[in-house]
């Protein structure tokens, strides 16, 4: 087993072992919505809460019928088929009781299945053998790693977006995969402090 | 009707017209983040070859008797049956190799390019262009993800395929072999070719 504390985790996930700027999970939604500051915190907001509760509910799986049965090659199967249901279901439960977060996440739901950033989660979690506690821990701080890599990102390239001089061929992806590098260099600062592997 | 375009010409648009990493910038997340050596991007791109094309041939093959309400967990799961093979493979064959790249080969599954094929072109088409277009696609990714590859190699390591090619006094460039890098090496790629090409690769919106 894993003896990190939680806090060290929490902290790691969220900064020196970001999900989006040093493992590249997520980049595409990253990419395609990162357009402007508001869709930003609304799609980054979505995948905290998937995020949390899919690692939790991928471990308890994992841990007790996946490995009690000797089936651990399915488990992609298995986690893409957890994730997949309960996106639907939170997609449901929000649209019924909760009509005004609706507007706000509602179109980013149906996204989050196929965001890499959450299977990619729950399979660390498998590979570094983390406990319980430990997995609802690094759910939560990758998904707040993942929006606040996301916010970063968008909130500059709305300022950059209105810049003239842009060159033609950077306009789009090109620049913001700039943007990107460059946050993921600032955050490579902070890798002194703790290190989880 | 419109005319159907003949398979060569699937072929074509998947490989460069309609390349998915430069067109799209879909599906990079995977595989990017094992492009800092070249033996890695290779296996991991052979894995996303034969995952494409067969999951693209096998939707094909299903898409009369796939009720559309559930295409897409049908879809899901053919991926996802290719992808467990891809890994057990590579574990039993490549074992030092499965290890390098941990959790990603099981990310083929979320990377959209494959989804973005099933959906967009297998399930509407008969087997063979299906098999064609993702195969076209396939390489057209491949081949860009090999030349981010190739670059990183050389700066980071001063090698490609682990031999030495820098002469012995050449400083690495460690920022090559970083996440930096591979970000920095994309972003250029991208506006290098969309200034050569931009009539193929407009931005729309």
């Amino acid at each position: 087993m894993n003896e990190i504390s939680l806090a060290t985790l929490f902290f790691a996930a969220i900064f020196t072992n970001n999900i989006l700027l040093t493992n590249f999970l997520g980049l595409c939604p990253h990419i395609a919505i990162s357009r402007d500051l508001k869709s930003a915190m609304g799609i980054g907001a979505a995948v905290v809460f998937v995020t949390t509760l899919t690692s939790v509910l991928n471990h308890v799986i994992y841990y007790n019928v996946l490995i009690p049965f000797h089936l651990e090659h399915f488990r992609f199967i298995i986690f893409i088929i957890v994730i997949a249901s309960f996106v639907q279901l939170v997609e449901m439960t929000i649209d019924r009781y909760f009509t005004r977060l609706y507007v706000v996440l509602g179109i980013f739901l149906p996204l989050i299945t196929v965001n890499c950033a959450i299977l990619g989660i729950s399979l660390f979690m498998v590979i570094r053998e983390y406990t319980f506690a430990q997995s609802l821990v690094y759910g939560a701080g990758s998904g707040i790693g993942w929006m606040l890599a996301i916010t970063l990102v968008g909130s500059i390239r709305e300022k950059i977006q209105k810049h003239p001089n842009l060159p033609r061929g950077l306009v789009g992806p090109g620049i913001t995969l700039i943007i990107t590098g460059l946050l993921s260099l600032a955050f490579m600062a902070f890798s002194g402090m703790i290190q989880i592997q | 009707m419109p005319v159907l375009p003949s398979n060569k010409e699937i072929f074509k648009k998947g490989l460069w017209i309609e390349n998915p990493v430069l067109r799209q910038v879909l599906g990079i997340c995977s595989t990017l983040a094992v492009t800092n050596l070249v033996v890695n991007t290779l296996v991991m791109n052979a894995g996303l070859i034969f995952t494409l094309v067969m999951s693209s041939w096998t939707v094909s093959l299903l898409r009369n008797y796939t009720p559309d309400r559930i295409r897409m967990m049908v879809q899901m799961l053919v991926i996802s049956s290719y992808v467990i093979i891809v890994d057990i493979f590579i574990k039993a064959y490549l074992p030092d190799i499965s290890v390098a790249l941990g959790p990603y080969v099981g990310l083929i599954i979320t990377n959209c390019i494959v989804m973005g094929r099933c959906e967009a072109f297998a399930r509407l088409n008969p087997p063979v262009p299906a098999l064609l277009d993702g195969l076209g696609t396939s390489l057209g990714y491949s081949f860009v993800l090999l030349i981010i590859a190739v670059v990183r190699e050389t700066l980071g390591f001063g090698t490609i395929l682990g031999i030495q090619i820098m002469p012995d006094g050449f400083v690495k460039w460690t920022i090559m072999i970083m996440a930096p890098g591979a970000f920095f090496m994309l972003g250029i790629f991208i506006w290098i070719v969309r200034s050569f090409y931009p009539q193929i690769y407009e931005e729309k919106g």
